[in-house]
């Protein structure tokens, strides 16, 4: 039996509402100051009748939290956005204080919210490895010795003594990446890090994390990328509106999160009014039969419903889907694009999209929408992430026929289209990857 | 928690992590009163360098006269200094005739300017670094910190010019040299003292940033920097003195040259200095807890 490294005991963590999305002036502490009696009191009622601490000035981000993770287990944590799941990282990595409870961590802890942390634009490279690097939490010792591994895995070479602020993009994200993917914790807390970054670079850091996490390190992944949680993690964690609502095998929870979410459609409705002019209410996915659902089959039809509600009449408003998979967009449906719009909408009302069979392999994709304005330049509405669905089913049921298909199906690239082989001895293979009536000849 | 010792981390790279031996970090809600981890600090040493390397190479990278700055600024005040309040203002008259009023001004200015840069910075420190404060976890005070040394390299360049002026005028310190250095922290403790208050309320409140410049431009003229301390009635000195500035500045021109040794303002500009560093500490600490939600 392995050793306990993580225990989380009944975690809570109270925000004061308002305090995380602004700082505040003076003036408004002055008045608050002046206005406190009154508050206290009015206070002091609601405790009455909410009689659990919260207030209405406050939400609790998470409570009574409790989990224990065990050495080398890498543990995949999703939930919607706000759920809390990154309110959990920060208070295990230390940067905030929870409001209750109690976390035991066993062994050095390394913590990597955010590639990059402290890289400043106006050092070079090999200037940023090192301050990285010892804001991440190692030793100088440590970073020279590993300053070579850092700079190959990196590919920047050429590029060491050069300015960050030149660097391309990739670039950055590849030397930032290597900074944080050489730290060598017992405990590693990672926060939705692999959402950036090119395909090939996603890949990289996947099977960095992978070894990773083979050489025994206890992992904790927030992730909204269900693949790599399915391919990395034994176990998996939800979380949703600040509590522990499942915790087991990754494949029982990612069923759990995308059916509790898709079945009855995506909500997208947060409660709170919205000064857009345009708000997305529902988003519900439906399969060849018209069945709400978030589970399709490779060469499946899927059909995007979107419920919206306009505050005012909007003139030819353009709307868009993306499908994104674990390594970025990937198809879309643009009225940008196609160039056909409704008329103009006005109060609640729907659109819906088919995608006719999805070439899609079985792994997890993300659902995005937005909408601009009759000038295609305006949002009037924020793009967002609307939901999650995933497909599955066997490949050899699709014509792939290897038997490494299936396991290999969840890191390769997501799209398969028919293709047809000329093998050296002249032979023709055609493999109609996913319509329906696909086979090899 | 090993997190900055290097013989853990080897063994770190070549086993299996041993996770069982050292006892667990325990995270809890704290109240009340913390203790400084002074154990937790000394282990951070290492980030303390890199972000006043930070700071400093950053400032001077962009910059066309780059440290030439550290010197122009003290040389011109000192310049105007002499002509206005040294010749016009005739106070040139009240610091004893052996001593160039050039070399009292800029005796002053030497530790003022370390005060005023560090006391800036170590106010602003929490806010530009927010970036790492609301994703790594490191002992806060590193950040207020890191300011203090990067000013002491400003200083360094000033004081060049010092010795140099010094040898040009002629004059030779005494014994009291030797207590510089401790001038000079007491300098940089008050900026840290003052500075840990503005930082943790900068946090919360940003007029605290629109208000530094005001706030050391009144101070530095409560200093003796431009007069000598003693046109302050002696009876009313010991008040004067609760400005832990004016103390410092007493303090070099006793060290530098054999002025007034140190009496009852010295007292209460230490004094006060104390206070203010223990508040500070006090406040930072407690504000702590949620820098990283508020900033």
């Amino acid at each position: 039996m392995s050793a306990r490294v993580i225990h989380v005991c009944n975690i809570g963590k109270r925000y004061q509402i308002g305090q995380r999305e602004r700082y505040q002036s003076l003036r408004d502490a002055i008045m608050k100051t002046v206005a406190a009696p009154l508050r206290w009191s009015k206070r002091l009622i609601e405790k009455a009748t909410l009689g659990d601490g919260s207030t209405a000035q406050t939400i609790w981000a998470l409570r009574d939290v409790n989990f224990d993770v065990k050495a080398g287990e890498v543990v995949g944590v999703v939930g919607r956005n706000g759920a809390g799941k990154s309110t959990l990282l920060k208070v295990l990595s230390r940067i905030t204080e929870p409001t209750e409870g109690r976390i035991e961590l066993h062994g050095r802890v390394g913590s990597l919210l955010e590639v990059g942390t402290g890289f400043h634009p106006e050092l070079t490279g090999r200037e940023n490895i090192y301050l990285n690097g010892a804001i991440l939490g190692m030793s100088k010792a440590e970073i020279t010795r590993k300053f070579d591994e850092i700079v190959a895995f990196a590919e920047v070479e050429r590029f060491l003594d050069t300015v960050v602020k030149h660097y391309s993009s990739g670039m950055y994200m590849r030397l930032a990446f290597g900074v944080a993917a050489h730290l060598d914790p017992d405990i590693l807390l990672v926060d939705e890090v692999l959402a950036v970054g090119d395909m090939s670079f996603q890949k990289k850091c996947l099977g960095k994390m992978e070894q990773v996490a083979k050489t025994g390190r206890t992992v904790l992944l927030v992730s909204h990328n269900m693949g790599a949680i399915r391919g990395l993690c034994q176990r998996a964690l939800m979380i949703e509106a600040g509590q522990l609502v499942a915790d087991g095998p990754p494949d029982e929870v990612i069923n759990k999160y995308l059916g509790a979410s898709g079945e009855a459609g995506f909500d997208l409705s947060n409660g709170q009014a919205s000064a857009d002019p345009l708000v997305f209410t529902k988003v519900l996915l439906r399969n060849r039969q018209g069945e709400t659902t978030t589970e399709f089959k490779p060469g499946d039809s899927l059909t995007v419903e979107i419920h919206f509600h306009a505050h005012e009449r909007i003139e030819q408003p353009h709307f868009w889907i993306g499908i994104l998979s674990q390594y970025g967009p990937l198809l879309s449906a643009s009225q940008l694009f196609d160039g056909h719009r409704p008329d103009h909408v006005e109060g609640s009302g729907r659109i819906r999209c088919t995608f006719h069979s999805l070439p899609l392999v079985p792994q997890t994709y993300t659902l995005r929408i937005g909408a601009r304005a009759a000038n295609g330049a305006t949002p009037i509405v924020p793009t967002q992430e609307a939901g999650f669905f995933s497909v599955s089913g066997r490949m050899r049921d699709f014509g792939l026929l290897s038997e490494n298909a299936d396991s290999l199906a969840w890191e390769s690239a997501p799209v398969l289209i028919p293709y047809t082989w000329h093998m050296p001895d002249g032979l023709e293979i055609k493999v109609h990857a996913f319509t329906r009536s696909g086979t090899t000849s | 928690m090993h997190l900055s010792s290097t013989e853990a981390s080897r063994t770190v790279h070549l086993d299996p992590p041993s996770t069982t031996t050292t006892p667990p970090l325990v995270i809890e809600p704290t109240h009340g009163w913390r203790t400084l981890d002074f154990k937790e600090l000394w282990r951070y040493r290492e980030l303390l360098f890199f972000l006043t390397w930070r700071d400093v190479s950053v400032r001077y990278k962009q910059t066309v006269l780059g440290v030439a700055w550290a010197v122009i600024q003290p040389l011109f005040i000192m310049i105007v200094f002499t002509i206005f309040f040294g010749r016009l203002g005739g106070i040139d008259q009240k610091i004893g005739k052996e001593l160039s009023y050039s070399l009292f001004a800029f005796s002053g200015l030497l530790p003022w300017m370390l005060f005023a840069y560090a006391l800036t910075e170590v106010s602003k420190s929490m806010v530009t670094n927010r970036n790492l404060i609301t994703k790594v976890y490191f002992p806060r005070l590193i950040v207020p910190l890191a300011p203090l040394l990067s000013g002491l390299v400003d200083f360094a360049i000033a004081a060049v010019l010092f010795t140099g002026m010094m040898v040009w005028y002629q004059v030779t310190p005494g014994w009291p040299i030797i207590l510089l250095p401790f001038f000079i922290l007491m300098a940089l403790i008050t900026s840290l003292a003052v500075g840990l208050w503005l930082a943790a309320l900068n946090a919360i409140y940003r007029d605290v940033q629109y208000t530094l410049t005001f706030l050391t431009q009144l101070w530095m003229f409560l200093t003796p920097i431009a007069y000598p301390s003693t046109i302050v009635p002696e009876q009313w000195r010991w008040l004067y003195g609760l400005n832990p500035m004016a103390g410092v500045v007493d303090g070099f021109r006793w060290a530098l040259f054999g002025t007034a040794p140190p009496g009852p303002m010295m007292a209460a500009s230490f004094v006060m200095m104390l206070l203010l560093l223990v508040g500070g500490l006090y406040y930072f600490r407690r504000m702590e807890r949620t820098f990283a939600d508020v900033v």
